[in-house]
């Protein structure tokens, strides 16, 4: 009897806390296919700037917050600047066509320099870095999905020389 | 009963025989006025002259369909068929038969006449009202051959004017931007074209990418965002020297331009460090004023017709809202409040209202508010669009919208439309490639 019961509560506590991890995890990041919540973690469209050091960072809708993906990312630009110092670099800012046309131009700046931002705390000179931004006049994916948007909102590290 | 529809129709009798028409642009028309345009008399010598120089057989038949088109597209008149017209061009300009006119149900008649004098062409218009038996307006004036579609413009903004009791818009012209080649490699270059899509000019080439061109108030200066050696910066354009000049020269970018109201200054976005702020110029003597000064991006200033205050696009509040402030940047005021981003915010020509962009559960709308956030209209819904211009007298908004493209990415295109304040008689204007980001001009005459 007693087993019965402790059985049925075990099961009970087991449900409840199964739905509420299903919860827990819905409110977090859902990660489907090449989309962490909807900053884009595949390889498409990813060029190396040098082996081992991928060119560009992507971004969240409407965000200009580095992912811990970006930071590293960055960290091996970084590496890789110092060791090639002579070499500068233009980050090209873009966002994707779900916003209007000036304030892209503006968001595509600002992801930019958030990148810039965090070359600069690995050391790199803010004058080897310049800044472009092209707001969603650029897109690498023409399409109308969540997953090609995902591609267009980024920040593209280019040699400058 | 009875008594009901005969006080009625005694109400509107007296209306109806002694008032001379008028058309309410206020509200949706869904019964247009039935108008005849008469094709406008031409005598054989005037015929041969004009055909010579301009290589238009019957150039009084081919100025009085711009009128028609005009009149059409305003979406207020039903031009009639001119096949049913009974009497000749000439005499009608004399002396309209109105029973005929009445006959084929014309409430309003445009006559006229053409010809050449001294090189020159010389027209002569008649707006009549058919019930009443009137002539409400005649006109006459001269002009160079060459300007002949402007011509039929003035006409329609007169026989607009006179009828609606407001300024027209024809006799004007739309800047913008062109668009050709894949959605991933735009060619784009700025283009100018009449307000009904004839006339077409490029101003660019195409080498650089172009962007957000405006109108100064005199309608010679245009000013534009350009990526001229890969430096986004605004410019400043004449139209008739074609002399270009960089004005936004600032260690950064700047985009977003627009004149204010006085044509002196322009006002627009400087973006360094990440952070966007609102800036203006004063073209005459260069000096340099900022006039917001937030973390956050502040982008598409416009200023209001008095040039007392800006209306722009912030994202302070953590999203993209419509704020005003003085023109001098005290006394910032969100007035955006709806569910949704708000953007490109544009002070009406009238100073009532305020055009904008609102996204909205990943659906674009073209709408309207008073200047204090109150009374917010939608005026259509669409996949994308946005970057209103109002049209000179505050009645119509043209923008551009773009389609959605298919699985593989194709199927792109960006065109512009237009829409009344009442929210009907929304249509697509034609031009020769893809187009966005339009900008209306003030009226070219008077």
């Amino acid at each position: 009897m007693n087993l019965k019961k402790i059985l049925k509560n075990g099961f009970l506590v087991l449900v409840v806390s199964l739905i509420l991890t299903a919860c827990a995890t819905q409110k977090k990041v859902t990660t489907t296919g090449q989309l962490q919540g909807d900053v884009y973690t595949g390889s498409d469209t990813v060029k190396e700037l040098a082996s081992g050091v991928p060119d560009r960072v992507f971004f969240a809708t409407n965000e200009t917050v580095l992912t811990t993906a970006s930071r590293e990312t960055l960290r091996k630009q970084a590496t890789w600047l110092r060791k090639n110092s002579d070499i500068n670099v233009v980050l090209e800012g873009h966002a994707d066509e779900r916003g209007t046309r000036e304030y892209n131009l503006a968001l595509g700046e600002r992801r930019a320099n958030s990148a810039k931002d965090y070359l600069m705390t690995y050391g790199i000179s803010s004058n080897r870095i310049s800044v472009l931004s092209y707001g969603k006049e650029k897109p690498v994916d023409s399409g109308s999905n969540p997953l090609a948007w995902s591609k267009n909102r980024r920040s593209v590290t280019v040699k400058a020389n | 009963m009875f008594f009901r529809y005969l006080f009625i129709f005694l109400f509107l009798l007296p209306i109806k025989v002694f008032a001379l028409i008028e058309v309410d642009i206020t509200r949706g028309n869904l019964n247009p006025l039935p108008v005849a345009v008469s094709p406008l008399a031409i005598d054989k010598a005037s015929k041969d002259n004009f055909k010579r120089i301009l290589n238009k057989k019957n150039l009084g038949l081919e100025i009085s369909t711009i009128v028609e088109n005009n009149l059409k597209q305003s979406g207020l008149f039903n031009p009639l068929n001119k096949e049913a017209f009974l009497q000749e061009p000439d005499i009608a300009n004399l002396k309209p038969r109105f029973e005929d006119w009445n006959l084929i149900k014309a409430q309003a008649l445009v006559t006229g006449k053409v010809t050449f004098v001294d090189e020159k062409l010389r027209v002569e218009f008649r707006l009549w009202d058919v019930l009443a038996g009137k002539e409400m307006m005649a006109l006459a004036f001269t002009t160079v051959p060459s300007n002949w579609r402007r011509v039929g413009h003035i006409i329609t903004d007169k026989v607009y004017e006179r009828l609606t009791g407001e300024k027209g818009y024809f006799d004007t012209r739309i800047i913008y931007i062109s668009e050709e080649g894949p959605k991933t490699n735009r060619i784009k270059k700025l283009a100018i074209m009449d307000q009904d899509g004839f006339n077409n000019k490029f101003l660019t080439l195409g080498n650089e990418l172009v962007l957000t061109p405006r109108f100064s108030p005199t309608n010679q200066m245009v000013t534009y965002l350009s990526y001229f050696r890969n430096l986004p910066r605004v410019y400043l354009l004449d139209i008739e020297t074609g002399m270009q000049e960089v004005v936004g020269d600032f260690p950064g970018m700047t985009f977003a331009p627009r004149f204010s109201p006085d044509g002196k200054k322009i006002i627009m976005s400087f973006a360094k460090d990440g952070n966007s702020d609102i800036y203006t110029m004063d073209l005459e003597n260069r000096i340099v004023e900022r006039i917001s000064n937030h973390p956050s991006i502040d982008t598409s200033p416009s200023y209001s017709p008095d040039g007392k205050y800006i209306t722009f696009n912030s994202d302070r509040s953590g999203y993209q809202q419509i704020y005003i402030m003085s023109s001098n940047g005290k006394n910032v005021k969100r007035i955006s409040f709806g569910n949704g981003l708000y953007g490109t915010p544009v002070w009406s020509p009238r100073g009532d209202l305020i055009a904008f962009t609102k996204l909205h559960k990943g659906k674009f709308y073209i709408g309207v508010m008073r200047t204090d956030g109150t009374g917010e209209r939608l005026l259509t819904e669409n996949f994308y669009q946005e970057a209103p211009s109002w049209s000179p007298n505050g009645r119509v908004l043209i923008f551009y919208r773009e389609t959605k493209t298919n699985a593989k990415g194709e199927g792109f295109s960006a065109k512009l439309w237009s829409i009344d304040l009442t929210g009907y008689n929304e249509k697509m204007i034609n031009t020769e490639t893809d187009a966005s980001d339009p900008s209306w001009s003030s009226l070219l005459s008077n």
